[in-house]
């Protein structure tokens, strides 16, 4: 409880808060309107200035105008927290953790482990061991396929996954599938670009071994309905693994309230460093699984005839793992945290409005991606311009946004485009950042005319 | 072909540098690319698709032998406007010029001087030298079968 009482009392007093604003307002309106816009300036929840002051690569200017980085789906920037924490660790702590007995060995093991309490709490997991350590949620995936996939799934068996899937959610299954002679079968999508949860209904049997879905669409933003996935699954026994990439930046996330039995997160994407990333499972299934890799750290003991395993969380962290991104992603949950995910939810939301119903004015453009429920992306493409053109054209504004199939082929073939345009929001972006995307978007009408 | 292909760089170079900025240079190069003479559908074919591109490309070439000149002509599209652009000055430096022209041209030097290599992001360039290597490996064959033949 050592890390997030802070956040905690906090969102506590919020809400007696929140409902006394109310009560003022009914009983006495003046008061409220003289007292609470005082307290809210003078202590804001969420102000993007403020925040913005926090990362130094959003001071500068690129392209000889001010950067405004709208490609967050694709990585988010890091705060001064997160740089501090990373340069705090080399120059004071760096060291191997785990066995050492010398005094940085132990200071670094600590934060190293302290960060996996964050990640726990991040998630609301149950036990600190179920959070293992990755390089993100690509081995995430590949490390469930290759263990719980390899042992659990066999000829004939199905994996399902959705049809709006990143290749890193689609790829490992299919190597798993050839390997084993299991059938991939794919949830379909209507043309807003979300999951038909009947169809999906209708491909759970009693070949269905394993479900795997993305929680957020990286391209369509699409919040696909995970608990009821996650609950017609598991009617029938079948585990689900849930691709956290776009969504732990954005929602809250509760793993054992979802009662999905893994989650990835990629730490890259959620303001910390990259090449660090969290996989939870829950116990049951991770003490189940055979190891991913073998080396050090996730052994108990080695002798030429035989090597047993070490105990959860360290059997899947095989070798010297990534101290330094770790520590920086626990400091980027704080950070995170501090801020609130509901604010940040809110905020993105506001930004995703504004920028759809800005973009929809211009002629030729059409969204991709208009689900009802949707975070923080808006992807597009334009009868005028090559989305490869409007992303040259943008980047001359020092607007950057990215182009291309988004490492989701299958999904672009639904739609029918060979690439799109997708501008994605973080907590950092403003609303005068939109104005300039739109208006260089007008910009590229103009040229491409 | 009246003009040489260093006459023709210089050209380019001059317009180029008439603009101040990128966002100029690049309408100069989207209006080079909507001069280009069309490709047909036939043509868009998997065999004249270039490979290593960002964008669809096809290129379209054959051999005039006119007077044993042995030049390399060719055609080339796009659905990006911006390697339309880029297609229109490979064209002007390249097509319809002798094979062993082709294969001696500094080409990166072009590049280098419309300041490209520094501006243009590493998946477009690749996708430039992907329609280089083709071209050149036009006017590769053309020129080892005109050893052959004097051999």
């Amino acid at each position: 409880m050592s890390y997030y009482p802070d956040s905690r009392e906090e969102d506590e007093t919020k809400e007696p808060m929140s409902t006394a604003t109310v009560r003022h307002e009914e009983a006495v309106p003046d008061l409220q309107e003289l007292f609470v816009p005082e307290i809210l300036k003078s202590a804001p929840a969420f102000d993007v200035e403020t925040i913005r002051a926090d990362f130094p690569i959003l001071q500068q200017q690129v392209r000889g105008k001010p950067l405004v980085y709208l490609d967050n789906a694709a990585t988010s920037q890091k705060p001064r927290a997160v740089l501090d924490a990373l340069t705090k660790y080399y120059e004071t702590e760096n060291s191997n953790i785990h066995r050492g007995v010398h005094f940085l060995s132990e200071e670094a093991t600590r934060h190293y482990e302290d960060s996996r309490v964050k990640a726990q709490r991040f998630l609301n997991a149950a036990h600190s061991h179920e959070i293992i350590f990755t390089r993100g949620t690509t081995e995430g995936i590949n490390l469930v396929a290759a263990t719980y996939g390899r042992r659990y799934i066999g000829e004939g068996d199905e994996i399902i996954i959705s049809g709006m899937e990143h290749h890193s959610n689609i790829v490992p299954w299919q190597m798993l599938c050839e390997e084993k002679g299991a059938v991939l079968r794919v949830i379909p999508i209507n043309d807003r670009g979300e999951l038909i949860l009947e169809e999906y209904e209708k491909l759970l049997n009693e070949r269905t071994k394993f479900v795997s879905v993305m929680h957020v669409s990286n391209v369509l933003g699409t919040i696909n309905p995970i608990a009821q996935i996650i609950k017609s699954a598991h009617a029938r026994g079948v585990a689900v693994l849930i691709d956290g990439a776009q969504s732990s930046p954005h929602l809250q996330v509760d793993v054992q309230q979802l009662d999905c039995d893994f989650y990835t997160v990629s730490g890259h994407k959620i303001y910390g460093p990259t090449g660090i990333g969290v996989l939870y499972g829950k116990a049951e299934y991770l003490n189940a699984m055979p190891p991913y890799q073998g080396g050090g750290d996730m052994i108990s003991s080695v002798t030429f005839e035989k090597t047993t395993y070490n105990a959860l969380p360290f059997k899947f962290e095989a070798g010297t793992p990534n101290i330094a991104g770790t520590i920086g992603l626990g400091a980027a949950l704080d950070y995170v945290s501090a801020l609130g995910l509901e604010n940040i939810a809110a905020h993105e939301d506001e930004l995703l409005s504004y920028a759809t119903e800005a973009v929809s004015e211009i002629e030729g453009l059409r969204i991709i991606g208009t689900a009802q429920e949707k975070a923080g992306i808006l992807t597009f493409v334009m009868d005028q311009a090559h989305p490869l053109d409007i992303g040259t054209m943008l980047d001359t504004q020092g607007v950057a946004i990215r182009t291309g199939h988004h490492c989701a082929q299958p999904l672009m073939q639904r739609f029918g485009v060979p690439a799109t345009a997708r501008a994605s929001f973080a907590l950092y972006n403003t609303i005068e950042e939109i104005d300039s995307f739109v208006l260089a978007l007008r910009k590229v009408c103009e040229i491409f005319r | 072909m009246n003009i040489t292909q260093e006459e023709q760089a210089d050209q380019l170079v001059e317009d180029f540098e008439s603009f101040d900025d990128w966002e100029d240079r690049y309408r100069l190069l989207i209006d080079l690319g909507r001069k280009l003479p069309p490709l047909d559908e036939t043509e868009r074919n998997e065999e004249n698709r270039v490979h290593g591109c960002q964008s669809n490309v096809w290129l379209a070439a054959k051999v005039d032998r006119e007077g044993g000149k042995n030049a390399v002509e060719f055609r080339a599209d796009s659905d990006s406007s911006i390697v339309r652009g880029l297609i229109a000055i490979l064209r002007k430096v390249y097509s319809g010029r002798p094979a062993e022209q082709i294969l001696t041209y500094d080409v990166e030097g072009l590049f280098e001087r419309l300041g490209l290599n520094q501006h243009l992001s590493l998946g477009r360039r690749n996708g430039l030298y992907s329609m280089v290597e083709r071209i050149k490996a036009l006017a590769e064959s053309v020129a080892s079968n005109m050893t052959r033949a004097h051999g």
